[in-house]
């Protein structure tokens, strides 16, 4: 075949194909599907709101996070009698403005989300895709690892392994990124295998593609979509877990804004001061609930195969 | 279904080894070694640690050791607590109940709820119930456990008085154990107001443990259902002139419950994981308060007991309801 025809032929599929393709396309197509489902739109921009909240915490918040007013302790929140509009939500038992903390709380949350996110997604992915890829003896060991690591309750193991390391934030991240790991080699792996037998990865092999390459730039990026799910749900997972670490005082330590550490400091005032112990909550809620709610709607966006409920 | 088992169990028992293994090293991986932990801060001399560290065979070869343990574990030895001096599996098997009996209610909770509420919101998919429940399910799923006790402890406790904040039964009352079912064996004592008591005990912590799995069950219900409402066998029952109730009830549930039933299985680990915060949040004396209470206590001999007797737990019921499952569904067995 001589390089005109080829180009002919290149021509015509281009006459009778006049789809936009590329990265703005397939953009454009995914937010066509996204955006149908209102909650995950809502979900975005609450997500929004709460990194552009973290990035600008200076330029925000009214206080410090650890600044303590001596002459504002427990003060309630300005709507009700005794609160001031100087502390908004009012002040914890040592006098700090509860708003402060939250705001400046929101980058430990999203840190810690994209710490664990990452780690254990590129750990997790290389795991899977050895294990796919090659099967046999090393797959076999992978995946029984894995299931140990499964076997345990995922919150106990952390508590354990952070029990080990010490308790602080680093090592509640560590642990979490472990504990999550599992989840994103068994995904990798079965979307690998199910590629595998796939005429264009067959083609690769026989024009004789290497391995590393075969598995990183042909197959990965056609294994994606479950594991872009895979990370906004444990993104929120994460959150969850680092705040219940805090709570038990074995995550991130005082004085610490984390809304989990927050909780565990305020709990003996659970009865008294109700706003040191609301507001904490209702912001790892919100935070949760809104990545929750972009997760649902990246699945349905991402995996048309899926029914759409 | 025999070879089925066999299959199953080829899985399990390597893993279990692995869960040993994780036991095994979790205390040789802490700081220090295992005799000075014991001693803990009073710390000892150095003949007597010599001693000791050649009398529990630790200044064996590790796998000599590892071997040691296994046989150990054959034996039924879990360990000694550090703390109490009593054998991990006693003081397991005196709290395990306590986080039985609330594990058991919280899922009752979670089924009856959650079971109803998907398969209504399936058949009236895009109705109002249906968003309503798909948000409540969506909430609950992102609720941070430890803080929605906090909350019900204020609303419930604080501020209406209806329910205790912690334990299992009022001090008013005392029986010894016949079950280490606080229920039943409140109902046994025949003790005035001992049951009501207990249930109010019981039903906020048994609240906020159902809640995930409720969330996790309601949705996996209605998307299941679902699915079988567009099966053909569900258009030919209604074709035949089958009455909604009888389609859905007979014909769509049955197919609907078999992914069901292998979540609410594989919530049992879920459970555990939020008996640690429950139980801490309301002073349960349960296993999940004992792990915490053991790791703040440096009582590493209990921890390492308690994460295997754990483990194994999960383990068991997991296999319990896969085989379960191939049970039900002759498919399962049958392929891979």
């Amino acid at each position: 075949m001589t390089e005109t025809t080829i180009q002919e032929a290149a021509d015509i599929v281009q006459i009778v194909d006049d789809r936009p393709t590329g990265v703005r396309a397939q953009l454009a197509e995914f937010w066509s599907y996204f955006s149908e489902n209102r909650g995950a739109v809502m979900g975005l921009f609450f997500f929004i709101a709460v990194v552009l909240i973290a990035v600008f915490a200076n330029f925000i918040a009214p206080h410090l996070p650890n600044q303590q007013f001596r002459d504002a302790l427990l003060q309630p929140p300005f709507w009700q009698t005794g609160g001031d509009v100087k502390f908004l939500l009012g002040t914890d038992a040592i006098g700090r403005d509860m708003l402060s903390r939250l705001i400046y709380g929101s980058r430990y949350s999203l840190f810690i989300g994209c710490i664990v996110v990452s780690f254990s997604l590129v750990v997790g992915v290389i795991l899977g895709l050895v294990a796919g890829f090659f099967r046999g003896r090393i797959d076999t060991f992978i995946m029984r690892i894995m299931d140990v690591v499964l076997a345990f309750p995922s919150l106990l193991l952390a508590l354990v392994l952070v029990a080990i390391l010490g308790p602080s934030l680093i090592n509640a991240m560590i642990a979490i990124a472990i504990v999550q790991q599992p989840h994103y080699v068994r995904l990798t792996r079965a979307a690998v295998m199910s590629e595998m037998t796939k005429d264009y990865v067959v083609a690769a092999r026989v024009i004789g593609v290497r391995a590393l390459r075969l598995m990183f730039i042909t197959i990965l990026p056609n294994c994606m979509a479950p594991l872009i799910v895979q990370a906004a749900l444990s993104f929120s997972t994460a959150i969850l877990d680092a705040a219940a670490l805090g709570f038990l005082g074995m995550g991130a330590q005082p004085p610490t804004p984390e809304w989990g550490t927050m909780l565990a400091e305020a709990r003996e005032f659970i009865l008294s001061a109700w706003w040191v112990v609301t507001f904490p909550g209702v912001a790892i809620l919100t935070t949760v609930l809104a990545i929750n709610l972009m997760g649902d709607g990246l699945r349905d966006a991402l995996d048309p195969k899926l029914k759409r409920s | 279904m025999f070879l089925y088992l066999l299959k199953k169990l080829g899985v399990i028992l390597p893993t279990f080894f692995g869960v040993t293994l994780v036991a095994f090293v979790f205390i040789r991986m802490l700081p220090g070694d295992p005799v000075l932990l014991m001693a803990g801060e009073r710390g000892m001399s150095e003949e007597r640690h010599t001693e000791l560290m050649a009398k529990f065979g630790f200044d064996k070869p590790i796998l000599v050791q590892y071997g040691y343990y296994l046989k150990q574990l054959a034996g039924g030895n879990f360990g000694t607590s550090i703390i109490t001096r009593k054998p991990v599996l006693d003081e397991f098997i005196t709290l395990f109940p306590a986080t039985a009996e609330l594990s058991l209610f919280a899922m009752i909770i979670a089924v009856f709820f959650g079971l109803p509420a998907g398969m209504i919101a399936a058949t009236r998919r895009g109705s109002t119930f249906d968003h309503t429940v798909m948000t409540g399910a969506l909430v609950g799923y992102s609720m941070p456990i430890f803080w929605w006790g906090l909350l019900l402890i204020i609303f419930f406790s604080g501020i209406l008085g209806w329910t205790p904040v912690s334990g299992r039964i009022s001090y008013l009352y005392y029986f010894e154990p016949v079950t280490g079912f606080m229920l039943i064996d409140s109902l046994l004592s025949g003790q005035e107001g001992a049951f009501s008591s207990a249930i109010s005990h019981l039903i906020l912590p048994a609240i906020v443990l159902g809640t995930i799995p409720l969330a996790v069950i309601a949705r996996q219900t209605r998307s299941a259902m679902l699915e079988v409402l567009s099966e053909d066998y569900v258009r030919t029952a209604r074709a035949k002139g089958l009455g909604p109730q009888r389609v859905i009830g007979l014909h769509a549930l049955r197919n609907a419950l078999i992914p069901v039933i292998t979540v609410i299985g594989l919530q049992v680990g879920v459970l555990f994981a939020g008996a640690i915060l429950t139980e801490t949040i309301f002073s349960w004396p349960g296993i999940g308060k004992w792990m915490v209470d053991s790791i703040f206590r440096r009582d590493y001999s209990a921890v390492q007991g308690g994460l295997l007797l754990i483990a194994a737990i999960v383990m068991l019921v997991n296999l319990a309801v896969d085989l379960l499952y191939g049970l039900i569904n002759p498919q399962i067995r049958h392929t891979d």
